[in-house]
């Protein structure tokens, strides 16, 4: 496993403490935390594919979608949750950050940084960004809600949420200086 | 997609013991008739239990005999190389107790009497069908099924099964099934029951003796319980308004397609199925309610459980609509039971849990896999 934002994630996780996935795919992350720190918990997601994955893949999976809130959750029943590279395609951004709030001590966010070079620069030159990172076309795209790591403290701000920790990846290298501008990827931990 | 598990017989199982039931009765003996498909092996840790629903029974898979027009009921999921692998597993189908294919039941006689049961026959429930059921996985020497897989009723014994024995099941498949009834389900149970009791020859249940049986009301009972398993879409898709001959005849003989399939379902159902089963099976729909012993808190019914769980619904079941499977899965959220859940897209109503389909044959392999 060489996923460095796996392994950021995985040390940000107690051994043994309980963990929700939201748009967990199929459940690959889970998988790995439930092998390195014995994790218990659930992951969530819509597309049927990646539900006979996550049963492969043998993690708990629950077919729900995130827009409908995570009412079958009580408060603080996770010690941490996960909303990985789902951020951006929500409808409800601000519902889903104030669920997270509610359900688990601990918050761990990652999404495409838009505020990236390569997508500035696609920008200048007149076109919507494609990459690895956002590989669909501007009129079939999933990514409804994208932002910079900028506006994403903005957000954190507004809802009360602290950045403890955070990641910048470009094609799975770290990123230490200039991150808006040279990070992919950003993955960050928030508590309240 | 795999073949039959072939040419397959019936046994039988006596129970000497007595059966103390949830209504105060006591059954002194009892048989039960089951089937078994694969092999059971030397640790006896690969046994699959597949409960039946309303009108099912013990032959879920297979012919009787090279001829045989039918195969078992679910035979599309049970078979080498099919989700549940006769390969891998051994499979038993067991007719409820009570049930209408050779079981003990209201056709029986009662050894206390010599003579049929008839409408004295005890009225059970779900509890009691497990009770029974335990005694006869024990009688083939498994300690703890690797799993119980059950459809509609058969979900709701497979829950009954892990609340009442946690530690003999590995794995619950709870599919298309609900934690209790509605008014609106109960209410249906209900005019199917009033068809066959207002029947002139039901004779209060003891129909055996006129030699005759509730034709009438039977077949009433199952047309609507048909219009209850599938959906308006798939009705309107496979029947529309078609006419029979093209035409209105301006009478009451059948006009439309919907009405001679209901009917054809009816007459088949009347042939085959016993009245005193059918009421019997419809009130032990109606008294299963999981919370009634638990202060109507259902997260406290899974709290000793130790199987883990597959819940499936599909989106078109208004019987047993998704929105039931998910109190299922909060309740057993609640007491963080390894749980897993799937809403399969389907537009065929309760009846999809019997249909094939790839998403859903897949999901139920790789979770028997996992």
């Amino acid at each position: 496993m060489n996923r460095l934002d796996f392994i950021k994630i995985s040390e940000w996780i107690e051994p043994n403490s309980k963990v929700l996935d939201l748009g967990c795919a199929d459940g690959a992350l889970l998988k790995y935390l439930q092998a390195e720190k014995m994790t218990s918990g659930y992951g969530i997601e819509i597309t049927p594919e990646n539900i006979e994955k996550g049963i492969k893949n043998k993690i708990n999976i629950i077919q729900m979608n995130l827009e409908d809130g995570l009412s079958v959750f009580d408060n603080q029943f996770f010690d941490t949750v996960i909303l990985s590279q789902t951020l951006q395609a929500m409808v409800n951004i601000e519902k889903i950050m104030d669920e997270m709030k509610r359900v688990a001590k601990n918050i761990i966010v990652s999404f495409p940084n838009f505020g990236y070079w390569k997508n500035r620069l696609q920008i200048l030159n007149g076109k919507m960004p494609k990459s690895s990172d956002l590989p669909h076309e501007w009129y079939n795209t999933p990514n409804i809600h994208l932002c910079t790591v900028e506006d994403f403290y903005d957000l954190c701000e507004k809802k009360r949420l602290i950045i403890e920790d955070q990641l910048f990846l470009t094609k799975n290298q770290p990123i230490k200086y200039f991150s808006n501008l040279r990070g992919s990827i950003g993955i960050f931990k928030l508590s309240k | 997609m795999g073949k039959s598990v072939g040419i397959v017989e019936s046994k039988i199982f006596h129970c000497k013991d007595e059966l103390a039931l949830v209504c105060g009765n006591k059954l002194s003996e009892f048989e039960l008739i089951y089937e078994t498909y694969g092999k059971l092996n030397n640790n006896k840790t690969n046994a699959i239990f597949i409960p039946h629903a309303l009108s099912g029974n013990h032959h879920i898979a297979g012919k009787y005999h090279k001829n045989d027009k039918y195969s078992g009921w679910w035979n599309n999921m049970v078979g080498p190389a099919k989700p549940i692998d006769t390969n891998k597993y051994f499979v038993i189908g067991i007719n409820n107790l009570g049930g209408n294919d050779g079981s003990t039941s209201a056709k029986s006689i009662n050894p206390k009497t010599k003579k049929v049961w008839g409408s004295s026959f005890p009225i059970l429930t779900v509890k009691d069908w497990v009770a029974s059921q335990k005694k006869l996985i024990n009688s083939l020497g498994i300690e703890k099924l690797y799993a119980i897989v059950g459809g509609s009723l058969g979900g709701m014994q497979a829950m009954q099964w892990s609340i009442d024995f946690p530690d003999a099941i590995e794995k619950i498949l709870c599919i298309a099934a609900a934690p209790s009834l509605t008014a609106q389900n109960i209410a249906f149970n209900e005019v199917a029951r009033q068809a066959i009791l207002q029947d002139d020859e039901f004779y209060k249940g003891n129909f055996y003796q006129q030699k005759t049986k509730p034709k009438k009301g039977l077949r009433i009972a199952r047309m609507l319980g048909h219009i209850t398993y599938l959906s308006n879409d798939s009705m309107d898709k496979k029947f529309g308004r078609k006419l029979i001959q093209g035409k209105y005849n301006y009478n009451f003989q059948q006009n439309y397609e919907i009405e001679s399939y209901l009917n054809y379902q009816g007459d088949k159902f009347a042939m085959t199925f016993d009245a005193n089963t059918y009421l019997r099976m419809t009130k032990a729909l109606d008294y299963f309610d999981l919370e009634k012993n638990f202060k109507n808190k259902l997260s406290k019914v899974f709290a000793k459980i130790k199987s883990k769980y597959l819940i499936i619904s599909f989106s078109s079941d208004w019987r047993f609509p998704p929105s039931r499977s998910k109190e299922i899965v909060k309740a057993l959220l609640d007491n963080n039971i390894n749980v897993t859940y799937a809403e399969v897209e389907a537009e065929t109503g309760h009846d999809a849990f019997l249909l094939e389909s790839e998403h859903y044959h897949n999901t139920v392999r790789n979770y028997l896999r996992s």
